[in-house]
């Protein structure tokens, strides 16, 4: 076979490989994401961060504007910390608060940020002050159980005067 | 006794592959510079294995092999790499390489050792083919060769950088007549033309007789005998005659061991 | 039967496989010693690349295809049951990226490159071509052996993206233009769920340490061939064998070790 059909044909055949391998990368995973853009961190706290996951998206008014950076918690609060990554285009005012909500019904679980109405946005290495941690199916449960077994109660009582 | 100069000296060589086979048992051959030596022998008596241990391929158990007065030694890489590009290797059926043409595969030893510009390759090949008698077949694949014009391109592969010394593993097996007699002739006018030393393997007497200078006859891994061709044709060994002459039946039995035959097809003693 | 002997038998057994075990882990550092040999000799390489790679596209990019449409066709159905149709996507991707995409790439490898290689190494032993280069002081492991696992190792993670890429391509043809999802759905949902450091990255990681099994497996079975029709048969069946076990076992231990629920 000719020297150079074969250094050719094998050019081809890595560069069909590389394409392949970009293809996948950008249209069926998330690289095309902003995850290089330049971007900004704040953290939240949470008493509870539910199954927040690193990497899980930021969204406000259900527009992905970042990314969970990390997780950790504090020994000292007890409570969960969370490194936003949000993108430097988008600034948010200082009392905005951040919400854990699940995507759809049994979906993966992100933090919604509603903003508030102060002048001030915060900066890199704020602190989100008002947080609300992710609703944990037990304690919904528990609250219904006792709510409906306080409302027949109720009824009985009710009914037995 | 004048000293002779041997290119290659096997002085008391014993060889086994494993501790219960031994392939060679004390064997001493000489072959002097710019001479056809044969080694022959039936087949299995440790004749290419002899050609190993030349290769340094091998090492022996015990005695020593000389090339150019110098030690063979496997484990002298360096050494093992000089010696070799001195030497040139004809297999049995070629080994030629498939995946590459007639030209390609006289080029390989002259591409991998020498820095040579293409052009020089180039001439250098078509003079070895030449030699053989085969230039016109340069850019044929070697599935389109028959055996003896692949034992050619092969022996064109082995001179490709001019060997002081060539080894023949079975030169003539298999070849029709005018084959046998172009390679014998090939054989004797490069040893000659090119003042290189040669040693064939073979059990082909009559070719064997024909060019070569001295030969040794080697029989259950001891040499069984060796002279001129003149001298081995009168000689009165009983293994050397039945060999020379090929005899059906002496030292080398006709049967294979085996019970008597009537005990085996149980007939009354 | 005396039970001295079958001990004696399945003694001698064990020893044979250690033995083997350790002939073939010798030959296996010989091969990665010379990869540098062939990286010198890129043009030979590039040849192996070629063969293995190259004529190797044909069956990937059909199998490939073939497998990302029927999981798409499969998975739209049992999907659809809980809703979640659009998910199709997805489900095509993370099977492809993860698993299917490394595992079916390396066994069609197995069975296409793998075999010729057993082949090929085997004859040229068998015809003394191997003897012959090293009596003419030229290494065959560097020249031969070396490039063709080189070969290998780079042409496997190029041939399992190309699969995988067909493969998603196919189960959005199937998905989208077949069954009529969303196309904007079967993506937004796939490009949710698919990490490219965790799935892609991973899935790369896999490829290599299959290619680097399949063929080194190829390679040795080859070279310890016996010089006979049957021999060289009887080797590239093992060939197909040995490889394909080694890539699920390896398949098995690498998932674990990457895709485990740590946090």
């Amino acid at each position: 076979m000719e020297k150079r059909n074969v250094e050719t044909l094998v050019g081809v055949f890595v560069v069909l490989g590389a394409l392949a391998l970009v293809f996948l990368s950008l249209k069926a995973a998330n690289l095309a994401s902003f995850s290089f853009d330049s971007t900004y961190s704040v953290t939240a706290r949470f008493d509870n961060v539910g199954g927040l996951k690193i990497r899980a998206p930021v969204k406000s008014a259900g527009v992905t504007i970042g990314r969970i950076k990390s997780i950790s918690f504090d020994d000292k609060n007890f409570q969960g910390v969370v490194k936003l990554e949000l993108d430097r285009h988008y600034q948010f005012p200082t009392d905005t608060s951040a919400k854990i909500l699940t995507s759809g019904l049994l979906g993966d679980q992100y933090i919604g940020l509603e903003p508030g109405a102060d002048d001030k946005s915060l900066q890199p290495g704020d602190s989100i002050k008002l947080t609300q941690s992710a609703v944990v199916l037990e304690d919904l449960i528990g609250k219904a159980l006792y709510g409906k077994a306080a409302e027949s109660g109720g009824r009985q009582r009710e009914g037995a005067k | 006794m004048t000293t002779i100069d041997n290119l290659v000296q096997i002085d008391h060589v014993t060889f086994g592959y494993d501790r219960s086979r031994t392939i060679l048992t004390d064997v001493s051959l000489q072959f002097p510079r710019g001479n056809v030596v044969a080694i022959m022998g039936s087949s299995g008596s440790g004749k290419t294995t002899l050609l190993r241990l030349i290769g340094g391929v091998v090492r022996p158990q015990s005695g020593s092999i000389l090339f150019d007065r110098e030690p063979v030694d496997p484990s002298d890489t360096d050494k093992l790499f000089a010696l070799r590009r001195r030497l040139g290797m004809l297999f049995q059926f070629g080994a030629l390489f498939t995946d590459l043409s007639a030209f390609e595969n006289v080029a390989f030893p002259l591409r991998e050792h020498t820095d040579l510009p293409e052009s020089m390759i180039r001439d250098i090949v078509l003079l070895k083919l030449n030699a053989v008698g085969l230039r016109g077949a340069a850019s044929l694949r070697i599935a389109e060769l028959s055996g003896g014009m692949g034992r050619r391109i092969a022996l064109a592969r082995a001179i490709a950088l001019d060997p002081e010394l060539i080894m023949y593993d079975e030169p003539f097996a298999g070849l029709d007549p005018i084959s046998l007699g172009v390679t014998a002739n090939l054989i004797r006018r490069l040893n000659d033309a090119t003042g290189a030393t040669s040693i064939i393997v073979s059990h082909d007497v009559d070719e064997c007789f024909q060019i070569c200078d001295y030969a040794y006859l080697i029989s259950s891994g001891r040499i069984a005998g060796h002279g001129t061709a003149a001298e081995l044709r009168a000689s009165e060994d009983p293994e050397v005659r039945q060999f020379i002459r090929g005899e059906p039946d002496g030292p080398v039995p006709f049967h294979y061991p085996a019970q008597p035959i009537g005990q085996e097809l149980g007939l009354p003693s | 039967m005396n039970p001295l002997n079958v001990l004696a038998a399945l003694g001698a057994r064990a020893l044979w496989l250690l033995t083997s075990l350790g002939h073939a882990s010798l030959f296996f550092v010989e091969l990665v010693r010379h990869t540098p040999a062939a990286l010198r000799r890129f043009d030979l390489s590039l040849v192996q690349i070629h063969a293995i790679g190259n004529l190797s596209l044909v069956i990937i990019v059909t199998s490939g295809a073939s497998v990302g449409g029927v999981l798409a066709l499969q998975a739209y159905y049992a999907l659809d049951r809980y809703g979640a149709a659009e998910s199709v996507g997805l489900l095509v991707a993370l099977s492809l990226l993860r698993e299917l995409g490394p595992v079916l790439t390396a066994l069609l490898f197995a069975g296409r490159a793998g075999t010729s290689l057993t082949a090929e190494i085997g004859l040229m032993k068998a015809g003394e071509q191997l003897a012959a280069m090293e009596i003419m002081a030229v290494d065959p492991r560097s020249r031969v052996l070396a490039p063709r696992f080189l070969a290998g190792i780079i042409s496997m993670p190029l041939l399992s993206a190309i699969f995988s890429a067909v493969g998603v391509a196919g189960g959005y043809v199937v998905a989208v233009k077949l069954i009529g999802i969303d196309s904007a759905a079967f993506w937004s949902q796939m490009q949710d769920g698919v990490d490219v450091f965790k799935d892609v990255g991973n899935g790369v990681v896999k490829t290599i340490v299959f290619g680097v099994a399949s063929t080194f497996v190829a390679l040795y079975i080859g070279y310890e061939s016996d010089a006979t029709p049957e021999g060289v048969a009887q080797a590239t069946t093992r060939t197909v064998v040995i490889s394909s076990v080694s890539v699920l076992i390896l398949d098995f231990l690498l998932t674990s070790l990457m895709f485990s629920t740590r946090p």
